[in-house]
């Protein structure tokens, strides 16, 4: 994807100042409509989530004192890999964004949660409340995207290491709630400094989730299965808590993945975001960035009501159970835009989003032109990209963009 | 040293042992409590944050309901006038507000408030007209100091109540002078009390069947006034409803401007007088400014008339309160910077870095309004 800047064919070149702001007070009446009717349907749901929740992690987990029976081991690590899921996505992430603070109940407040994963609740709420949701989709400011590791844009210059994106995508996808970690620590960026530059800061954050990596890892992988050994269930235990945190790894990778990488996506330049964004602004640019997933009611749950990830971008705090009833609402306001409301069955969106992972890791357009037929000569050209230079790339490149400026004029005359 | 730690050598064991165990239990459901998980199946354990369970909801008047409530097992009594604080969720939101208990410790376990909805009370309608038994609530232990001294000797007291203001003394009345299928009984102490009730009129008058059935047995002399027969209680002419004024202590409960007046008349007569309070009277307004909330990185524009509590409550942050009248000093936070007034009285409280205490100056949230910016260190 490019850039909505550099694009030809700008989604919002149609919108004036002032559709802008329009669109701006018809999302905040939205929300206000939603704020007005907020009230005991919705702490019941809540509470009725985090009841079930807990109920079904320790109903798994006294099954799987039984693991060395193979069907107690499916049984539980099924149920254990949901619970785990639901934790994390409808509960964790939610309570977190604040989405119930309104309850005032201490015990499922932002403040006061923890949640059943590496990085820590206040390591998570910095980078992904206030950086990721603050500064959706602008490359170079919304870490999120690529995590800081992958190529997925492509106005990031193109280097033979990202031909091993789609491996560590993957690797980072089997070990997500880590990679979450890792990345909320901002570990990279920290880990290039010599260790006496490292902020106290820094020291503390990493501090604090290395113990609470530890103390996840030993409920998981020490405790549980310990409880098991009376029937000799140690083992299978262990491999169930590991498959659950698999799972869930997968999926919310997967589910996140949806959110922001699906093909059709737009991403922003950075210079090209106002110094003082407007809410009508900052509105569009959560409309464009997001993408969601159909589905049906379960799936919904299960996501987190991620699959409302446009919702959730433009209303970040609302209790979760209300985008169901938004949406509706605010697709009519897409298409009263000229919009494109991006939204596709899970499948598929998670198909489009490895897409882009494989294309980007290939140099622009490689992907795009490659056929059976020129397969040699075009992987002739990869390997002359590979081991030539960087100014070798920076040619291909620029006949890339030059093609591509041919083809939009061509195109336009056609046109015309 | 030595000597200590082998005295106390095996109490010790025994705790760590226990101290061991909790951590078992913890490492299992970390980053939850076991708490978190026993809640689910137990919610009035011992051990548990103190809660309660709705048993009954009893009409009094048309506008009030006594709620009697099994209290969980950590509840640890009360003496009759004390109040509790009760979390109620309305409309999702848990609020928290005081109520006397209206009854001595009863043989059942259960406890019991009596509330008046007052207009545009959300809590006091919500109680009277929609709880629901089976409903849990969330409690405080009891507190409050409008008791009544060991009864030595043969007391004389007199008691002024008005409108809600009863709750606390049928509590402890009905203490004094249980009422069993057998009649008042208690009647053999050597106590002389009056009770001057005063209500709007005689419907809205809670507890005025109690406080017959107590006269007609002997227990009180009582003296109702309703405002809509006898006009609104003139203090400086109490003593032609109670004589014996001046032999007698007097425990008042009602509304501001009648706890003053009582103050000012007794005083004036050397009287001794303990009064209880259920509502703070605001009398002044702040100057208004910027609240920030450092550790919630909050930052509110507030007029001077909403409290701090309040004002933070609304927006989301979760504030430590308490009786919400400025008496219990549970809602106290320090204030790094800045001024606040005192709503009660206009007084001004000003945290100056460099100046006041870098631990910041102890404000009551609940009572105060900024007066310019002032930080919060919350």
């Amino acid at each position: 994807m490019t850039t909505i800047t550099q694009k030809a064919d700008n989604p919002i070149a149609h919108l004036t100042p002032e559709d802008i702001e329009q669109i701006g007070a018809e999302l905040d009446a939205i929300r206000q409509e939603v704020l007005d009717t907020r009230g005991e349907r919705d702490a019941k749901y809540i509470r009725r989530v985090v009841d079930t929740q807990r109920k079904l992690e320790l109903g798994s987990r006294a099954v799987l004192l039984f693991s060395a029976f193979p069907p107690a081991w499916l049984l539980g690590t099924a149920g254990l890999s949901v619970a785990k899921i639901l934790e994390n996505m409808e509960i964790g992430h939610n309570v977190m964004h604040g989405q119930w603070d309104w309850m005032r109940d201490p015990k499922i407040h932002s403040t006061t949660w923890e949640w059943d994963n590496a990085s820590t609740a206040e390591g998570w709420k910095h980078s992904h409340n206030q950086v990721h949701h603050t500064y959706t989709n602008i490359v170079g400011k919304d870490n999120d995207l690529g995590y800081g590791i992958m190529r997925v844009d492509e106005e990031q210059r193109w280097a033979p290491m990202h031909l091993g994106q789609p491996v560590w995508a993957f690797i980072n996808a089997c070990f997500f709630e880590y990679g979450i970690a890792a990345y909320d620590l901002e570990l990279g960026k920290n880990l290039r400094l010599p260790k006496e530059k490292r902020s106290e800061d820094f020291k503390r954050r990493a501090k604090d989730t290395l113990r609470k990596i530890r103390k996840q890892a030993t409920k998981d992988y020490v405790v549980h299965p310990a409880l098991s050994i009376p029937t000799g269930s140690f083992v299978p235990t262990l491999a169930a808590n590991f498959v659950a945190n698999l799972v869930r790894n997968l999926w919310s990778n997967s589910v996140i993945m949806c959110g922001h990488f699906p093909e059709g996506v737009e991403t922003f330049e950075r210079a090209a975001i106002p110094e003082k964004e407007t809410r009508g602004e900052w509105y569009l640019r959560q409309m464009l960035g997001s993408a969601n997933i159909s589905g049906s009611k379960a799936m919904h749950l299960m996501t987190g009501n991620l699959s409302h990830q446009i919702e959730h971008h433009l209303f970040p705090d609302l209790p979760s159970n209300r985008y169901a009833e938004v949406a509706p609402k605010v697709k009519a306001l897409f298409d009263k835009y000229g919009l494109n409301y991006h939204t596709a069955p899970l499948p598929q969106q998670v198909a489009s989003a490895w897409h882009k992972v494989f294309r980007l890791s290939l140099p622009n357009g490689w992907l795009a032109e490659t056929n059976m037929r020129n397969l040699p000569r075009q992987l002739g050209v990869l390997k002359k990209l590979t081991t030539g230079g960087p100014k070798v790339r920076r040619a291909y490149d620029a006949a890339q963009r030059r093609a591509a400026r041919q083809r939009r004029e061509a195109e336009a005359a056609a046109a015309a | 040293m030595s000597t200590i730690a082998a005295l106390h050598g095996s109490a010790h064991r025994g705790s760590r042992l226990r101290d061991v165990l909790t951590r078992a239990v913890e490492a299992a459901t970390t980053p939850l409590l076991p708490a978190d998980y026993l809640d689910l199946f137990a919610p009035l354990r011992s051990g548990a944050d103190l809660r309660g369970r709705i048993v009954a909801v009893r009409p009094e008047t048309a506008d009030a309901a006594t709620i009697e409530i099994k209290p969980g097992a950590d509840w640890a009594g009360h003496v009759p006038g004390q109040y509790l604080r009760v979390g109620v969720d309305v409309d999702g939101v848990r609020q928290w507000r005081a109520y006397s208990l209206t009854h001595g410790p009863r043989r059942d376990g259960l406890i019991s408030i009596t509330v008046k909805a007052v207009p545009d009370g959300v809590v006091s309608n919500h109680l009277v007209h929609r709880s629901r038994p089976g409903t849990l609530v969330h409690l405080e232990q009891a507190t409050g100091d409008f008791v009544l001294p060991p009864l030595t000797g043969e007391p004389k007291f007199l008691f002024v109540t008005a409108g809600s203001g009863v709750t606390p003394v049928i509590g402890m009345l009905r203490n004094l002078f249980p009422v069993t299928d057998s009649g008042v009984v208690g009647l053999d102490r050597p106590l002389d009390i009056t009770v001057v009730h005063v209500a709007p009129s005689e419907p809205e008058s809670i507890f005025i069947d109690n406080l017959r059935e107590l006269h007609a047995a002997g227990a009180i002399r009582l003296v109702a006034r309703y405002d809509d027969v006898h006009g609104v209680l003139d203090v400086d002419r109490l003593d032609e409803l109670v004589p014996d004024l001046g032999e007698r202590t007097t425990y008042a409960c009602g509304p501001t401007g009648l706890l003053d007046a009582l103050a000012a008349h007794h005083e004036a007569r050397g009287l001794e007088l303990f009064t209880e309070q259920f509502r703070p009277a605001t009398l002044v307004t702040g100057e208004g400014g910027t609240l920030r909330l450092e550790k919630a990185d909050v930052e509110l524009e507030l007029d001077g008339t909403a409290t701090i509590l309040d004002a933070a409550e609304a927006a989301g942050v979760l504030m430590p309160s308490g009786c919400r009248m400025g008496i219990c000093m549970g809602c106290v936070l320090p204030m790094r910077e800045g001024a606040v007034r005192d709503l009660r009285n206009g007084e001004i409280t000003r945290a100056v870095p460099g100046e006041t205490d870098p631990g910041g100056v102890p404000v009551q949230t609940c009572i105060s309004a900024p007066a310019g910016a002032c930080h919060i260190d919350h």
